[in-house]
């Protein structure tokens, strides 16, 4: 099971990691696993399990370009990212690692701390309590990418980028 | 078929006709990359992707601007790793401590030029749009690709219009006009979008750097300026680069120039905008003017004069970070900078300053600051209990005169 943490909207890439703890602010860089919402949600970095789910408001991730934002959230394990919107650069960076994304508004449907299962291969989410929630088929580029595990093996696999012709 | 400013450029770059929704590969003009995301950038260009050296030395620059003079050993040291693999790679420009500020540089330099699809690893690269490219920031593994390919894959975006008609008034100026469209537009209001601000041919092209970068404030992926007025009088404008009449805009948001108020963004959100009027009266601890935004000569000099003669509150201290060491010669030479020093301002090295909260005047808990830069989230300055007032230099200046939150025209003469 997967526990959902839920934020709110316009969440900013200065709190997921504020600009002073970027990797070029730290004398080691692995330390940056331990940063993800250190100011906006100290809980959040010393709890978090791998396969874990955000879930967001709208403008998920505006802000900055910093890669070390989703990078964060990679190294702690984050399985997915639910929001109705995410901010432009943040996706596309989140994309490039490779972590899941899927444009819906749950923030509703679900609570912060429920336990959750989702199946990635099908988008089949089901809640402790037995509801089921078929999350939106993300588009086939954005699968593609995932299925090499982000960007960069995507390009070295295929020598081409998402959309181009084979 | 008529098509925006992005669809034309991005057409260009494509080498066949595009419009919104496509997704496309494209050919990149200029790469910019700076001290705080290049080392990253460098190891994943050479280790992740394997490639040996950037795909053109002319078409790189890089810039070390945002903890620019280094704060620490650590900053320093990646400073130095990144200029030795600027001379390993033989790469054209870079541009070190104090030349200032991305953005502005590449444009003084004019690399950033009408037309150019240019990619930084800076979210304010929306910025090139002064100057009419295609500027679109970028994260760490996106640079890298560039680097080794000189190509990125992208969504066409839509375009979402500004139309201002009419004149500032007195104290109001192109910083107000950005804020009012965040607004009315909100933070998310051009996500995925490109930003069109027409009816500004009068401005400078700081001013139009002013209204790019703040485009990634409403989620902007480009921010442009149409390339007539200023910019054409010092740049080629390609001919197939104009606003046609017929092109499809998401939106238009309207804006009257000639009753625009002075505009403030209250913490913890840009897009959290008032009327200065109808905010109450406001003690603030510091004045910064600086950042890409409104950080340049045009804002020093408007700041200055408000302050000629005058003495900056008692209580409140000032401090000026120019945009770039052109900025900095200009209000040297015109007596800009002496009329701000003898106000009792200060002056940092060009550069990006505090605005990411690192160094050269970062916020105590509990501190109030007027920035004339572009963001005010929480911790955004340094503590995350300061809280941050995003205005135009005109209104910095007002403040730093009486010490809170002040309408420019209260103090003008």
């Amino acid at each position: 099971m997967a526990r959902i943490w839920k934020f709110g909207s316009d969440v900013n890439t200065d709190q997921i990691v504020p600009g002073r703890y970027a990797p070029y602010m730290l004398k080691n860089e692995d330390d940056l696993r331990k940063y993800p919402f250190i100011e906006a949600r100290p809980d959040f970095a010393p709890n978090v399990q791998p396969g874990d789910i955000i879930v967001g408001g709208n403008n998920f991730g505006c802000g900055s370009s910093r890669e070390y934002a989703p990078l964060a959230l990679k190294l702690v394990g984050v399985g997915a990212i639910i929001a109705p919107l995410f901010a432009r650069i943040f996706f596309r960076n989140a994309l490039n690692l490779g972590i899941p994304l899927f444009t819906v508004d749950l923030t509703e449907q679900l609570q912060d701390g429920q336990q959750v299962q989702l199946d990635l291969s099908t988008g089949l989410l089901t809640t402790d309590t037995g509801e089921q929630i078929q999350l939106p088929e993300p588009p086939l580029f954005m699968r593609e990418v995932w299925q090499a595990g982000g960007i960069v093996p995507f390009y070295r696999q295929y020598g081409r980028f998402p959309g181009e012709a084979a | 078929m008529p098509q925006t400013l992005a669809e034309q450029i991005l057409s260009h770059a494509a080498g066949r006709t595009v419009q919104a929704g496509d997704i496309v590969t494209v050919r990149v003009d200029l790469a910019m990359i700076h001290d705080s995301l290049a080392p990253g950038i460098i190891r994943l260009l050479h280790e992740d992707l394997g490639a040996e050296r950037v795909w053109d030395v002319d078409k790189v620059a890089v810039v070390i601007d945002h903890v620019a003079p280094a704060a620490t050993v650590q900053t320093a040291t990646h400073q130095a790793n990144t200029r030795k693999w600027v001379r390993e790679q033989n790469i054209t420009h870079l541009f070190d401590v104090g030349r200032g500020i991305s953005h502005q540089v590449l444009v003084e330099e004019r690399l950033a030029r009408p037309g150019m699809v240019v990619a930084g690893s800076d979210s304010h690269s929306t910025g090139y749009g002064a100057v009419g490219a295609f500027g679109t920031g970028m994260g760490s593994t996106d640079m890298a690709l560039i680097l080794a390919t000189g190509r990125t894959w992208m969504r066409v975006p839509e375009t979402v219009r500004i139309l201002a008609r009419g004149q500032f008034r007195p104290g109001v100026s192109a910083k107000d006009l950005g804020l009012y469209a965040a607004r009315v537009l909100r933070a998310d209001g051009a996500t995925y979008a490109s930003v069109e601000w027409h009816g500004v041919d009068f401005l400078s092209v700081g001013d139009r750097m002013t209204l790019a970068t703040l485009s990634i404030e409403v989620g902007g992926k480009a921010g442009i300026v149409p390339p007539t007025g200023a910019p054409a009088a010092d740049l080629d404008v390609p001919d197939w680069l104009r606003v046609e009449d017929g092109a499809t805009y998401l939106r238009t948001v309207e804006v009257d120039l000639d009753t625009l108020e002075p505009q403030i963004s209250m913490p913890p959100f840009v897009d959290n905008v008032a009327d200065l009027r109808d905010v109450g009266k406001i003690a603030v601890d510091v004045v910064y003017l600086g950042t890409c935004t409104n950080g340049r000569y045009e804002d020093m000099a408007a700041a200055a004069q408000i302050l000629r003669g005058r003495t900056i509150a008692k209580g409140t201290r000032m401090i000026v970070v120019p945009a770039s060491s052109e900025s900095l010669q200009r209000a040297t030479s015109d007596g800009t900078l002496t009329t701000l020093l003898a106000a009792g301002a200060t002056i940092g090295t060009p550069g990006c300053g505090a605005c990411i909260g690192r160094h050269m005047g970062v916020l105590a808990p509990g501190e109030v600051c007027v920035f004339t830069g572009n963001r005010n989230f929480r911790g955004r300055m340094g503590s995350p209990d300061a809280q941050i007032y995003l205005t135009s230099p005109e209104v910095a200046a007002a403040t730093a005169l009486t010490g809170y939150i002040t309408h420019p025209q209260d103090v003008m003469a």
